[in-house]
C-alpha cells in the first residue's frame, strides 16, 4: 500500500460521506464542535472506513462488512421509546435508576433524573452540552485512541447522549441504567460522559434494546474516574441486529481509584467493543473483564488498550469466548507501560473454546513495556471441550448437550464470577444459559 | 557445567568497547559496481557462471523489488536504506571459485582463525573425536571461501558446498527447490537478497542419511559500504538428519552494513533438521554509532508427513535484528520447533519471533523464548501461531519471557494466534519481570560480584533455551550473553 | 571477631527507625543467641551484618576483626567471612544448586586471592557435606531452592555454609518451617561447624533450636535494642515467661 495513492471509496463509504455533507447543517455544537466534526470526517474521506490492513483492525474489517450506509436515525417520541423499552427485558427487576436515550437522544421524560438529583447526580443532555463553551473539550480522545476510525466516525456523526455527574463522596445506593432505546430505522451516534468526582461510587449498566436497525450503532462512553472513586461497568450488548455495532470505552483514573468493567457480547452479527484506559494517578486499579459468544457467521471483537502512564497501578484483564458455528472472534489486549512506571502489575488472560468445527479465534495479547520493576504476563489459550472431562460427565448420566452447557456455563462463569457483581452475576448466567439453549 | 567463571574472564579480559571481533581483515578485495542496477545483478550473476535460468531469475526479483516498499510495522527505527549507495558485490581477490584449503589465502585463514574458526582439516582433526568433528563453510563477504570436510561427507551422499558451486554441478536440485519456501517476492529483503545474494550454503541430504557430522557455516562481513546477501538452501530427504550451526561477526565500523540473507529449508517425510544460530554481528558502539542492520527471512518447510525442523538461535548482535525463523507444517503430524534467546543492550533493536503455520493434521509446535534487554535497547517478540481449516488436532504451546535489565529499555510481546480449526489446542504465557534485588543481594552474600550475580542469573533464565544448542555451541552462547551485558549494572 | 557499637538504622524508603542503639560483642568460638518478639529488630540486624542495601545507617559502627564492616559490599563481606542463612532463602530459576555452590565457592576464594578448587576436589567436598546434611545428589541438579520444601531449603543453607566455611555464621531463624527430625539434621550441621576460630549468631524466635545449638550468651531484642542479656539459662527462662515484660520495658 501506497500511502499517496488516494483511496476509491466503497459505497458505504460514499453514504457515509454523502450522509455527513446533508447532514452538516443540522448539527449541534459549537463552531470549535463543528471542526472537529469536519476533521473526523476528511478522516472518513481520506483514509475510509477502518479495514484489515489497519493493524486495530486486522481481524475486525469494518469496510468490508459495511455493505451500505444508512440514514442517521430521526428522533424518537417518549411513547415510541416506552413501547420499545417495555418489550425489553434489560435486567428484570434488579433495583435501578433509569437514563433513557432513544434514536440517539436523551429522553428525559423516561428518566429518572430528579430520584438521581436527590443521589448526588446531575444529568445534562449530551447535545446540550456540546453547545456549551466546553462543548469540543467532550470530544476530545486519549492519545492511545489517535487516529481510530469507530471514534472518527462517532465524532463526525454524533447525535446526542447524557453527561453524568456524581457529585464529591456521593455512593449512588442503587445501579444506574443507561438505556440505548432504537425504535424504527437508522443510525444512532451517541456519546456519553460519566464524570466520577473523587471519593464517589456509581455503579453502571449500559444495555441496548431494540435494535434489529440495519443501521450502524457507535456508542462511546467516556469514563472520568477522580482521586479515590470507584466505576463498575457491566455492558449487555446482545440482541440480533444486523448493523455494525460499535462500542467505545475511553477512561481516566485519577489515583488510588478503581475502574471494573465487563463487556458481555452475545448476537448482534458484528460487534466491536473497543476500550481505551489510562492511568493517570498511582495507586489506582483497573479490572476488566469479557465474556464473548458468538454463532451463526458472527463477528466478536474485544479489543482495549490500558495505558501504564504511571507507577504503582494495577490492571487485571479476563476475556472468555464461546465460539460456534462460523463465527469468528477477536481478542486484542495491550498492557503499555510507559517509562518510569514502575511497580506497574499487569496481567491479562484471553481463552476461548470452540464448540464446532467452523469457528475461528484470533487472540493478541500484547506487552509493550518500558520500565523495569514491573511484574507484567500474559496469557492465551483456545481449542475445545476438553473430552476427558465430557466423558467424565456422561460417564455420571449426564447427556452430552447438557454436558456441554454444563462446561461451558463453568467456563464463562470463571470472569463472571471474578468480575464478582452479585447484582448481575445470576441475570448474566442466566443469559449464557439462554443462549446455549438456542443451540441447534 | 556452566561456563560461569570462564564467562567472567571473558569479560575481564576484552575491551571497554566488548565486542571481540571486530578487527578488519587487511586483503585486497574486488567489489562490484555500487548500486542497485540492473548491471550489478548481472554482474553478480556472471562472477558466479551462473546459468542463463538463474539470471533471469534475479532479474524478475530486481524488477519487483523496485515496486515494493520497506516495511514499516516493526519495531525498529532506522534512517532510510539508500540502496543505490550500496555495493552489493566483494570477494577477495585471490578467491577465484572453489579452491583446495593449501591455495586459500594465508591472511583469511587466519582471519578465521582469529575468530576461533579453524579450517584446515588436519588441525581440526588433531585436538577432535571424529563424532564432535564439524565442517564448515566459510563465508568472507560475498563469496564462500573453503568448504571444509567435502570429500568425507560426499562419501556419505551428503552434498555440502557454497550455493554458486551448487548452482553450477548440481542445478537441477537447486532449480526444483530454491525459491520454494520463500518466494522471490516474500518480502522486502528476501526479494532484494533474491536479486543480488552472492553466496551461501548449499546442503543436500539424501535419502535416509544421517549426516555424520555437524555442518556450519561462519559469515565474516569485512568489507565497507558492503551489503551481504548470502542464501542458504538446505533439503533433507526422506528419512535424513542434519544439524546445521551458524556463527556470525563484523568489523567494528562508524557506519551501518547491511545484512540481508534468505534460508530455506526443506524436510521431506520422516525427515529432521536442526538449524542453530549464533549471531554476533557488531551491534554498534556505547553510542550506538555503527552495527549491522540485519534483515534476514529464515523459513523451514515441513513438507512431509512426520517431518520436524527446529530452530535455536541465540541473538546478541547487529543494531538492528528483524528476523522470524519460521516453519510451514505442510506434511501430517510434523514438527516445528523455536528455541530463542535475544539479547539486546545498548542502543541495539531487536525485533525477532517466529511464525508456526499448521497446515497438516496432528502437527505441532512449541515456542520457548527469552529476550533479555538492557542499557537503552528495545527488545520485541513477534509471533504467530495458526492453525489453517485443516489442521485437525494441531496443538502449540509458547512460552515467551522477557528479562529487563535497567530502566531505559523496554520489552515488548506481541503474538497473534490464529485458530481456524476447532480441534486445535493452543497455549501461550508470557511474562515480563526483572532481576529481583532479592536475587542479586543472595548472590552477593554467598560472595559474587554484581557481573557474576547478573551472568549466574541471567544463564539460569535461557537455561531451557542453551539445552538445545550442540555442547560447543553452548558454552559459547553462555559466554557470548554474558560478555553482551557487560557493563548492564551498577 | 564481631563488635557494634551503638548500632542505629532505619528503612531507607520510608525512614522508619528499626534499631535503636545496638551494642553486641562476639568473640572468637562463641555463640551469640539473640532472641525476642516479631518485629524487635532481629532479622534487620543480620541483614545490616550482611549489608542488604534496604536500610541505612544513622549512628554507630560495626568491626568485624577490626575492620568497619559497614564500608564493605555484601560480596566483600562474604569473602571476609560473613555468612548469612536467610530465613527465607531465594529462589533462582535455572540455575542448579551445585552450579551455585561452585560459583559462590570460586568468587570467594578469587576475592581472597587463592586459587579456585579444582572441580574433582569441589565435588568430593560437596558430597561429603551433603551426605552429612542427608542433600541428595538429585536436589542438587535441581535449580537453587526452586520447589524445594521448607526443610531442604534450610538444608541447603547449612550446606552452604559448611562449604564456605565462614568465619561468623548468621543464622536468621533456621528454625522456622523445620520438623523435628529436620531440626535434628540442621543443627547437627550447625554444630559440627563449631571452632574455636568460628563465632555464631543464632537468631531465633524460639527457644527449641537452643536444646540442639547451646548457645554461650543468650540476648533478648525488643525495640531496637538489646535489653537484656545472660547465659543459656535466659533462653528457658524466656520460654515459660514470654516476651511480654521486655515489650513493655522497652516501651516505657
Amino acid at each position: 500500500m501506497n500511502a499517496n495513492t488516494p483511496i476509491t471509496h466503497t459505497q458505504a463509504e460514499t453514504g457515509l460521506i454523502a450522509r455527513y455533507d446533508s447532514a452538516r447543517a443540522g448539527f449541534a455544537g459549537t463552531d470549535a464542535v463543528i471542526a472537529l466534526r469536519d476533521a473526523a470526517a476528511e478522516q472518513l474521506r481520506r483514509k475510509g472506513l477502518p479495514h484489515r490492513r489497519v493493524e486495530e483492525y486486522k481481524y475486525t474489517d469494518l469496510r468490508a462488512f459495511m455493505k451500505s450506509s444508512a440514514r442517521l436515525s430521526a428522533a424518537a417520541s417518549a411513547d415510541e421509546a416506552r413501547a420499545v423499552l417495555e418489550a425489553s427485558d434489560g435486567f428484570g427487576d434488579l433495583g435501578r435508576y433509569r437514563i433513557v436515550i432513544a434514536n440517539g437522544r436523551f429522553v428525559e421524560a423516561l428518566s429518572d433524573v430528579a430520584a438521581l438529583a436527590g443521589e448526588g447526580v446531575t444529568v445534562t443532555d449530551f447535545t446540550e452540552a456540546l453547545g456549551g463553551d466546553n462543548g469540543a473539550a467532550l470530544l476530545a480522545i486519549p492519545a492511545s485512541a489517535e487516529g481510530d476510525g469507530t471514534l472518527a466516525l462517532n465524532t463526525a456523526f454524533v447525535q446526542g447522549g447524557v453527561m453524568l455527574s456524581v457529585r464529591e463522596g456521593a455512593e449512588v445506593s442503587k445501579p444506574v441504567e443507561l438505556l440505548h432505546v432504537v425504535a424504527g430505522e437508522g443510525a444512532q451516534v451517541t456519546r456519553c460522559r460519566i464524570a466520577v468526582a473523587p471519593g464517589a461510587k456509581l455503579k453502571l449498566l449500559e444495555t441496548f434494546a431494540g435494535n434489529t436497525s440495519s443501521g450502524e450503532t457507535n456508542a462511546v462512553f467516556d469514563y472520568d474516574i477522580a482521586d479515590s472513586a470507584e466505576l463498575t461497568v457491566t455492558r449487555l450488548i446482545d440482541g440480533d441486529g444486523e448493523g455494525a455495532r460499535l462500542f467505545t470505552t475511553l477512561a481516566r483514573l485519577g489515583s488510588e481509584a478503581r475502574f471494573h468493567t465487563l463487556g458481555f457480547i452475545a448476537g448482534p452479527s458484528f460487534v466491536r467493543n473497543q476500550q481505551f484506559v489510562a492511568f493517570a494517578g498511582e495507586n489506582s486499579e483497573a479490572r476488566l473483564f469479557g465474556v464473548t459468544m458468538a454463532r451463526d457467521k458472527a463477528l466478536a471483537d474485544q479489543t482495549l488498550i490500558v495505558d501504564h502512564a504511571v507507577p504503582n497501578c494495577s490492571s487485571r484483564e479476563f476475556f472468555k469466548t464461546v465460539l460456534d458455528d462460523e463465527a469468528r472472534g477477536v481478542y486484542q489486549g495491550r498492557i503499555n507501560v510507559a517509562p518510569h512506571a514502575q511497580k506497574t502489575d499487569g496481567e491479562m488472560m484471553t481463552q476461548a473454546l470452540l464448540l464446532s468445527e467452523g469457528p475461528e479465534m484470533a487472540n493478541k495479547p500484547e506487552l509493550e513495556i518500558f520500565a523495569d520493576d514491573v511484574l507484567c504476563a500474559h496469557g492465551a489459550t483456545s481449542g475445545q471441550i476438553d473430552e476427558d472431562l465430557l466423558f467424565y460427565l456422561r460417564a455420571r448420566g449426564i447427556p452430552e448437550d447438557e454436558a456441554k452447557t454444563l462446561l461451558v456455563l463453568a467456563f464463562l462463569s470463571e470472569a463472571i464470577e471474578e468480575f464478582g457483581e452479585d447484582d448481575v452475576t445470576g441475570m448474566l448466567e442466566e443469559r449464557v444459559r439462554a443462549w446455549l439453549a438456542a443451540r441447534s | 557445567m556452566p561456563a560461569v567463571q570462564e564467562t567472567i574472564d571473558q569479560v575481564k579480559a576484552i575491551d571497554v568497547d566488548q565486542y571481540k571481533y571486530g578487527f578488519v581483515t587487511d586483503i585486497e578485495s574486488e567489489r562490484g559496481a555500487k548500486g542497485l542496477t540492473e548491471e550489478t545483478v548481472r554482474f553478480i550473476s556472471a562472477k558466479k557462471n551462473e546459468p542463463e535460468w538463474m539470471t533471469e531469475w534475479r532479474l524478475e526479483a530486481l524488477r519487483r523489488f523496485k515496486t515494493m516498499d520497506e516495511p514499516t510495522w516493526a519495531r525498529v527505527h532506522y534512517p532510510k536504506i539508500d540502496f543505490d549507495e550500496l555495493y552489493y558485490y566483494a570477494a577477495p581477490k585471490s578467491v577465484e571459485g572453489p579452491k583446495s584449503i593449501d591455495e586459500v589465502d594465508p591472511e583469511l585463514l587466519a582471519t578465521y582463525e582469529k575468530l576461533g574458526i579453524p579450517l584446515r582439516e588436519q588441525e581440526i582433526l588433531a585436538g577432535i573425536k571424529p563424532e564432535n568433528r564439524v565442517a564448515v563453510d566459510a563465508v568472507f563477504d560475498s563469496v564462500s571461501v573453503v568448504t571444509t570436510f567435502k570429500e568425507e561427507l560426499k562419501k556419505a551422499g551428503v552434498i555440502f558446498c557454497s550455493i554458486s558451486e551448487a548452482l553450477r554441478e548440481y542445478p537441477d536440485l537447486v532449480k526444483k527447490y530454491l525459491g520454494s519456501v520463500v518466494p522471490v517476492t516474500d518480502n522486502f529483503y528476501a526479494t532484494l537478497n533474491s536479486a543480488v545474494f552472492s553466496d551461501g550454503s548449499f546442503v543436500y541430504v539424501p535419502e535416509g542419511v544421517r549426516c555424520p557430522m555437524e555442518l556450519s557455516t561462519y559469515f565474516r562481513i569485512n568489507e565497507q559500504n558492503t551489503g551481504q546477501f548470502e542464501r542458504t538452501l538446505i533439503i533433507a530427504d526422506k528419512g535424513a538428519y542434519v544439524s546445521y550451526l551458524e556463527g556470525c561477526t563484523a568489523p567494528q565500523r562508524d557506519e551501518n552494513q547491511l545484512h540481508a540473507a534468505v534460508v530455506e529449508l526443506v524436510a521431506l517425510d520422516d525427515a529432521e533438521i536442526k538449524y542453530s544460530t549464533v549471531q554476533n554481528w557488531f551491534p554498534g558502539d556505547a553510542q550506538g554509532k555503527g552495527g549491522i542492520y540485519n534483515f534476514v527471512t529464515k523459513r523451514g518447510d515441513c513438507r512431509g508427513k512426520n517431518s520436524k525442523i527446529s530452530w535455536t538461535q541465540v541473538e546478541t548482535g547487529s543494531a538492528i535484528t528483524w528476523k522470524y525463523p519460521s516453519c510451514i507444517l505442510r506434511g501430517d503430524n510434523s514438527r516445528g520447533e523455536f528455541y530463542s534467546i535475544a539479547v539486546s543492550n545498548g542502543y541495539q533493536q531487536v525485533d525477532s519471533g517466529t511464525k508456526m503455520i499448521h497446515l497438516g493434521k496432528n502437527t505441532s509446535s512449541r515456542i520457548i523464548s527469552k529476550g533479555i534487554s538492557a542499557g537503552r535497547s528495545q527488545n520485541t517478540y513477534r509471533g504467530l501461531v495458526s492453525a489453517h481449516r485443516k489442521a485437525s488436532n494441531a496443538r502449540n504451546f509458547t512460552q515467551c519471557d522477557s528479562l529487563l535489565i535497567g530502566q531505559d529499555c523496554g520489552a515488548h510481546t506481541v503474538p497473534y494466534i490464529e485458530s481456524k480449526n476447532s480441534t486445535a489446542t493452543f497455549e501461550h504465557e508470557a511474562t515480563t519481570s526483572k532481576i529481583s534485588d532479592d536475587q542479586m543481594f543472595y548472590c552477593q552474600q554467598r560472595g559474587m560480584s554484581d557481573e557474576e550475580a547478573v551472568a549466574l542469573i541471567v544463564n539460569g533464565f535461557v537455561k531451557d533455551v542453551i539445552q538445545q544448542l550442540p555442547m560447543e555451541f553452548a558454552v559459547e552462547a553462555q559466554k557470548l550473553i554474558s560478555i553482551s551485558l557487560e557493563g548492564s549494572v551498577g | 571477631m564481631l563488635e557494634i557499637k551503638n548500632l542505629h538504622a532505619r528503612i531507607a524508603e520510608d525512614g522508619k527507625e528499626i534499631l535503636r542503639g545496638v551494642n553486641l560483642t562476639v568473640n572468637a568460638g562463641e555463640v551469640h543467641a539473640i532472641m525476642g518478639p516479631n518485629g524487635s529488630g532481629k532479622s534487620t540486624l543480620s541483614y545490616i551484618l550482611a549489608g542488604k542495601d534496604d536500610y541505612e545507617i544513622t549512628e554507630g559502627e560495626i568491626l568485624f576483626n577490626g575492620e568497619n564492616l559497614l564500608e564493605l559490599g555484601p560480596d566483600e563481606r562474604a569473602a571476609a567471612g560473613v555468612f548469612l542463612a536467610f530465613q527465607y532463602p531465594i529462589e533462582i530459576p535455572g540455575v542448579a544448586t551445585m552450579e551455585f555452590l561452585k560459583t559462590a565457592m570460586n568468587a570467594q576464594r578469587r576475592a581472597r586471592g587463592e586459587t579456585e578448587m579444582t572441580i574433582p576436589a569441589f565435588m568430593k567436598a560437596v558430597k561429603e557435606k551433603a551426605a552429612d546434611l542427608k542433600v541428595s545428589m538429585d536436589m542438587l541438579k535441581r535449580p537453587l531452592n526452586v520447589g524445594f520444601s521448607g526443610g531442604e531449603k534450610k538444608r541447603a543453607e547449612i550446606l552452604q555454609m559448611s562449604l564456605l566455611e565462614p568465619k561468623l555464621c548468621v543464622l536468621d531463624e533456621t528454625d522456622s518451617g523445620l520438623d523435628i527430625d529436620a531440626l535434628r539434621i540442621v543443627s547437627e550441621g550447625v554444630n559440627k561447624l563449631r571452632s574455636p576460630e568460628r563465632s555464631m549468631i543464632v537468631i531465633t524466635h524460639y527457644q527449641r533450636l537452643l536444646d540442639h545449638i547451646v548457645p554461650d550468651v543468650v540476648h533478648v531484642m525488643s525495640r531496637g535494642r538489646i535489653v537484656k542479656t545472660g547465659g543459656a539459662d535466659l533462653a528457658l527462662e524466656l520460654e515459660k515467661s514470654g516476651y511480654a515484660d521486655y515489650v513493655e520495658d522497652a516501651a516505657a
